[in-house]
């Protein structure tokens, strides 16, 4: 008992279709059968946040989400943040900022963070530590993704002022 | 860590819902996925068939009457956060959804998937339970209402039978319900920020021209192995000049529970921090019912 | 002359690959036709195990085999996993199978090994195979395994004692003769793990064709991987290639050689089939090994002015079943005690304990923390005692600069005697309480509880042995494309290795920076090497480097001699050119000299000239080097909740000269969050029956963002004169104090409740009863 789904799905902005088994995480999807293998599965109870990417310009588990779940919907991982540039500017700020050690949490930290900043021009660093507070770092401490953060507010939030946040609701 | 093999369904009109769920055994409700699909990866539950409710129209609708709020059971977390119309009439949801996990879990858990899983820390099952709730519940053989306080029925085991659906939550708005003098509190502790609460305390309360108070819902998580309302207390609230000797007396009511215990803390433990947060919560509350006075 | 890069905040060489997903991680291994590896693990602490039935597994579609011990290829059978670390004080060292032959001894150890084509069909198939288990009394408390007559963590063992170790130096007997105060305590420190966010990974493909075994592991100790597997396997070592690509966090676990490191490869050689194994995280909660799990006993003698005169202390160190890292954990921390102080005499007598646990091995600290923590904390009790300040008493005992070298008196886990290289202890310290404006947290003190509000400070020092050996070693290759090819034994788990020793390379070689591309943890670059743990990178691969460089500009220097007909010493060498001083348009690039070398084929190269622009140095030092440093924490307590926060972190810190300063303040602060979740947050909990508790992170519970406090560092450079560059190393001084910081400031912020904080980590509910247990007794 194997089932599997077709799916059309949007990932980085090309439109995919698949044939997935049902019970695939989205993350496997991505990772396995799509070889981004950008983002991260860390502890596939939803609690460690590697694996974090953006379903419709919001940020989730994707190792709680079905591949199904996406069908018909739109998903950006860390592989599409830049667009056409070489590094976005909160990539950019982590380099600048030496937010990364391992860089393994830095997928999960990048989409949290992005959903984050485009609606929060300047956060506080309390605000910021409370936004990433479902993504864990073994390496960093968490100092200077906050402060990779809070370089790339601006930027940030202007760019979701320009473009809303796609798909998203409310 | 991979979820065991199953049947999914993917409905989108109640009707469609509410037939699938009376024809197959052994199905599981998908609704926001935090906590039932950790679940599944653990293998902890392995359902035939899955029920996808993400797809079902007309379950995440937040409707505000002049005297009800009615709340879908597909509401997101996020939404209950950040909706200001519904935070205004009652601020509880906001104040609560805080402490609720981070935002990616917020964005997909929902109203409904945190009262079907019923842990006894979850912060909604005890906003419910003091705003006097009812659970809206729908089969194919129709409809009924449970009262919030009679949803817990055991540890992680609510008042449904595995053919139902919960489909929303309806309360009376508690900024007219009550007077003009009503406040409301929520405040928890937990061992990190976004963890199940080590104690959580909502209260809604309301006062008359004297100070005298008229209504007061005390609702604790996580102290026992359910959530649930604390009578005790509300009796001694209730009809008295709540003074800080009354909110003292009443929070030691707390200290009375049974308890709970787990690898985070003891069932002592969690009386003395649910009287501790009760006493400053209801102070907050009874303080922000004297402030609302117009 | 160009500025030097040694000492420059240089952004990271790893980061743009990191940062756009291009990173390549074990799982991220993509070889067409693999198989998926999934293990039946054992459920029990302690079992016989009477018979295993697979038949069920077998019948599943996608499940191409499952193997047991009988299965395995003879080298594995015939002998366990080899013993790492032996060591003569061992009574016993018992090591895992690679699958569990007859007996498993703790939750966790594999038992079987099913291959299929995906990880989702291998968990099916798992669920079918059954195990009889005859159920063994298991050895879980280690003061029960410690006593005779307790049950043994292995059946074919009479007791639990795997070493029974006495230490120590001066005559402890006179400075317990009538001391003025003597403080005797008990301290524990419970057991957690490191927990990368990467779990475990090995990826196996044999190539019939080369008769080599190619294999992918997130290990910090490639080289020590290709040899026992070598070793083990009997095959020659240069049929073996390990690759340690991008590694998700180590932290010392990652150094082990596990039983599946083993299993995976045994299993491409039975399928002809790549194979893959990627740890789950209930896995890593049950095999992955572990530390602290110390519990400690002293007694401190110390004159009525503060100054010590001697320590008498007993541990027992529960190691868990195996020897996977033989006693170097105990042995640390024994060692270690003394720190920065001036201890005239020193008595331990330290039994490490078997278990039916996971073993215990390093995590960040190595065995330190704990340390630091006894002696940090008898200090705090015996200026309490005496009513000294806790930043006074400190400073009454610190060994002196002057005092350097300093020989302690033991000899440490190199086998070379503990003698403290350079460092100035009570600068430090001065540094670190003056940032921290400890002269006036009273005031501040007094201002909170006046609002009801309960602060507290603390302050505690500390040494780091770092920089150990044997040996690490760098290549340097300047290619014809002028390019730098760097290769080295290091294999980072993203500590920077790549830009630091890009760093060190552009000063020795005289090349730039951006021509040079550093490559780690991989056997085929370079033949040996050591690996990455023990904070032993900069001070070992560093210098390597930096010899190495040198080695290669001298080629450079001659060959450009040649081609320029001009003297060796009238040349200069910056930026990737050759040039006769004075005449900086005169000159070659590193380009031009490394075609000229390589010459046209056919062609005599001129006499005396190396063809190859290439050296590698292994550098061996002679013993360890000493990080040391104060931290100071300031806390709030509500005490009503048990609830800590930590306001201010503040360090003072020294580990040489430092190559990358925005490298070593992110090792601090990673150093201290790890010290924050070992103080408050991390505990590993089992049952009476050996059974663990806490097996995921709802239930162990890491430090997150807002936990976390910022770091406010400064930093002292006090060169080592044991390598050529003066670096020390500075992977985990971080967390080596931050427990002992943290809880010392707790219980100063409840001194009104007269409580005494001994064991860690410390809970909210621990912290709620030791203010009921104390005010109860007031009464």
């Amino acid at each position: 008992m194997n089932q599997t789904w077709d799916v059309t799905v949007s990932v980085n902005g090309a439109p995919v279709q698949a044939t997935v088994p049902v019970r695939q995480s989205l993350a496997d999807f991505l990772r396995h059968t799509l070889e981004l293998t950008g983002t991260h599965v860390g502890c596939e109870h939803g609690v460690c946040g590697a694996c974090t990417v953006l379903l419709d310009g919001r940020s989730v588990r994707s190792c709680l989400t079905l591949a199904v779940q996406a069908n018909g919907h739109s998903i950006t991982t860390i592989e599409g943040l830049a667009g056409d540039a070489e590094l976005g500017p909160l990539q950019q700020a982590f380099m600048d900022q030496h937010a990364l050690q391992c860089g393994f949490c830095t997928p999960g930290m990048l989409a949290t963070l992005t959903e984050f900043l485009r609606e929060h021009p300047a956060p506080t660093e309390h605000e910021v530590r409370l936004a990433i507070s479902g993504n864990l770092c073994r390496c960093t401490g968490y100092e200077n993704i906050v402060r990779a953060a809070l370089q790339a507010a601006p930027a940030l939030y202007a760019s979701g002022t320009q473009g809303g946040v796609p798909g998203a609701s409310e | 860590m991979k979820p065991s093999p199953f049947a999914y369904h993917a409905p989108t009109t109640l009707a469609e819902t509410l037939d699938l769920l009376a024809d197959l055994d052994d199905a599981k409700l998908l609704a926001g996925g935090q906590s039932l699909m950790p679940m599944m990866n653990f293998r902890y539950v392995a359902p035939e068939h899955l029920i996808d409710l993400n797809q079902v129209a007309g379950l995440d609708r937040i409707e505000l009457g002049e005297k009800y709020v009615r709340l879908g059971a597909m509401v997101r977390q996020r939404s209950l956060l950040t909706h200001d119309a519904l935070n205004a009439c009652c601020p509880l949801f906001r104040e609560a959804l805080e402490w609720v996990g981070h935002i990616a879990t917020r964005n997909r858990g929902t109203l409904g998937g945190s009262l079907s899983h019923l842990d006894p820390a979850a912060e909604l099952p005890v906003v419910c339970m003091a705003l006097n709730a009812e659970v809206e519940i729908a089969s194919s053989e129709g409809q009924r209402t449970v009262q919030a306080t009679q949803w817990p029925v055991a540890y992680m085991l609510p008042n449904i039978d595995e053919h139902e659906l919960l489909i929303g939550i309806r309360f009376a708005r508690p900024d007219t319900s009550f007077g003009a003098r009503t406040g409301m509190a929520f405040s928890e502790f937990a061992r990190r920020h976004g963890d199940f609460a080590l104690a959580a305390v909502a209260i809604v309360v309301a006062l008359d021209d004297d100070d005298t108070v008229t209504h007061a819902s005390v609702a604790l998580g996580g102290v026992d192995d359910v959530p649930l309302r604390l009578s005790a207390a509300e009796e001694l609230l209730i009809g008295r000049r709540a003074d800080a000797g009354v909110v003292t007396t009443a929070a030691r009511a707390a200290l009375e529970l049974p308890g709970f215990e787990d690898v985070h803390a003891s069932a002592t433990y969690r009386r003395k921090v649910a009287m501790t947060l009760l006493e400053r919560t209801l102070s907050t509350a009874l303080m922000r019912a004297r402030e609302s006075q117009t | 002359m160009s500025s030097s890069w040694i000492g420059k905040s240089v952004k990271r060489l790893e980061d743009p690959a990191l940062l756009t997903g291009r990173g390549q991680f074990v799982d991220d291994i993509h070889i067409p036709g693999t198989l998926h590896a999934a293990f039946v693990r054992s459920p029990h602490a302690h079992a016989r195990i009477a018979n295993i039935d697979k038949s069920g597994a077998l019948s599943f579609a996608g499940v191409h085999a499952v193997y047991t011990f009988e299965d395995l290829p003879d080298a594995l059978t015939a002998r366990p996993l080899p013993e790492l670390q032996p060591n003569s004080l061992m009574r016993a060292a018992v090591m895992p199978f690679a699958l569990a032959r007859d007996e498993v001894c703790h939750v966790g150890a594999p038992v079987a090994v099913v291959l299929a084509d995906d990880r989702y069909i291998a968990e099916d198939a798992l669920e079918h195979i059954v195990v009889d288990y005859e159920v063994l009394p298991a050895a879980v408390d280690v003061f029960d395994a410690a006593e005779p007559g307790a049950a043994t963590a292995h059946a074919h063992l009479d007791d639990n004692l795997a070493a029974d170790i006495r230490i120590g130096y001066g005559d402890a007997d006179a400075a317990f003769m009538n001391p003025h105060l003597i403080i005797d305590e008990r301290f524990v420190q419970h057991r957690g793990t490191a927990h990368p966010i990467e779990c475990r990974a090995v990826q196996a493909q044999f190539d019939e064709l080369t008769d080599t075994m190619r294999l992918w592991a997130n290990t910090q100790t490639p080289h020590l991987y290709k040899a026992a597997y070598a070793d083990l396997m009997d095959v020659p070592e240069q049929n073996v290639m390990v690759i340690a690509p991008d590694v998700g966090g180590g932290f010392g676990p990652k150094v082990m050689l596990y039983p599946e490191q083993l299993v995976v490869p045994a299993c491409a050689l039975l399928t002809g089939r790549p194979v893959k194994w990627t740890e789950d995280r209930r896995e890593h909660f049950i095999t992955a090994t572990m530390e602290r799990d110390q519990h400690w006993r002293g007694e401190l003698a110390v004159d009525a002015d503060g100054t010590i005169r001697g320590l008498r202390a007993e541990m027992l160190h529960d190691m868990g079943a195996h020897a996977m890292w033989g006693i170097v954990t105990p042995w640390i921390s024994c060692t270690t005690v003394p720190g920065p102080y001036v201890l005239p005499s020193y008595q331990m007598h330290c039994r490490v304990v078997m278990t039916n646990k996971v073993a215990v091995t390093p995590v960040r600290g190595a065995g330190r923390p704990q340390a630091a923590y006894f002696i940090e904390r008898l200090l705090d009790r015996a200026a309490d005692a005496l009513g000294l300040g806790r930043d006074e008493i400190r400073r009454r005992n610190y060994v002196q600069p002057e005092q350097m070298p300093y020989e302690v008196g033991l000899i440490f886990r190199d086998g070379r005697p503990v003698v403290y290289d350079t460092g100035d202890y009570p600068e430090l310290a001065r540094l670190a309480l003056e940032k921290s404006d400890w002269a006036g947290f009273r005031e501040r003190q007094r201002a909170a509880r006046a609002e009801g509000r309960y602060l507290g400070i603390g302050v505690a020092s500390y040494i780091e042995a770092t920089g150990l050996g044997p040996f690490e070693g760098t290549s340097v290759h300047v290619l014809p494309s002028g390019r730098v090819a760097v290769h080295t034994g290091a294999a980072p788990q993203g500590q920077g290795h790549q830009t630091m020793l890009a760093q060190v390379v552009a000063d020795a070689l005289g090349a730039r920076l951006e021509d040079i591309t550093v490559k780690t943890s991989d056997t085929v670059t370079i033949p040996r090497g050591v690996g990455t743990f023990a904070s032993r990178i900069t001070p070992n691969a560093s210098p390597a480097a930096h010899e190495a460089g040198l080695s290669v500009k001298t080629k450079i220097r001659k060959v450009a001699s040649h081609m320029l007909e001009a003297a060796e010493e009238d040349l200069e060498v910056e930026d990737g050119r050759v040039f006769i001083r004075g005449v900086r348009e005169h000159g070659k690039t590193f380009a031009e000299i490394a075609k000229f070398a390589n010459a046209l084929p056919g062609f005599a190269l001129p006499k005396g000239l190396d063809p190859v622009l290439q050296d590698t140095v292994y550098f061996a030092p002679e013993q360890a080097t000493y990080p040391c440093g104060t931290h100071v924490a300031e806390v709030e307590v509500d005490p009503a909740l048990g609830a800590v926060r930590i306001l201010r972190y503040v360090t003072a810190h020294d580990c040489g000269t430092i190559i990358n300063p925005v490298s070593v303040e992110a090792q601090v602060m990673g150093g201290v969050a790890h010290g924050v979740g070992n103080a408050l947050l991390e505990r590993m909990v089992y049952d009476d029956a050996g059974q663990p508790l806490t097996v995921n992170f709802g239930e162990y519970l890491l430090p997150s963002a807002p936990e976390v406090p910022c770091v406010e560092q400064t930093h002292m450079e006090s060169p080592t004169p044991l390598n050529p560059l003066g670096a020390k190393g500075a992977g985990e001084g971080g967390t080596i104090p931050a427990i002992a910081v943290i809880v010392s400031a707790i219980e100063d912020a409840l001194a009104p409740f007269d409580v005494q904080i001994n064991d860690v980590p410390v809970t909210p509910d621990r912290l709620l009863a030791l203010i009921d247990e104390s005010t109860e007794e007031s009464h």
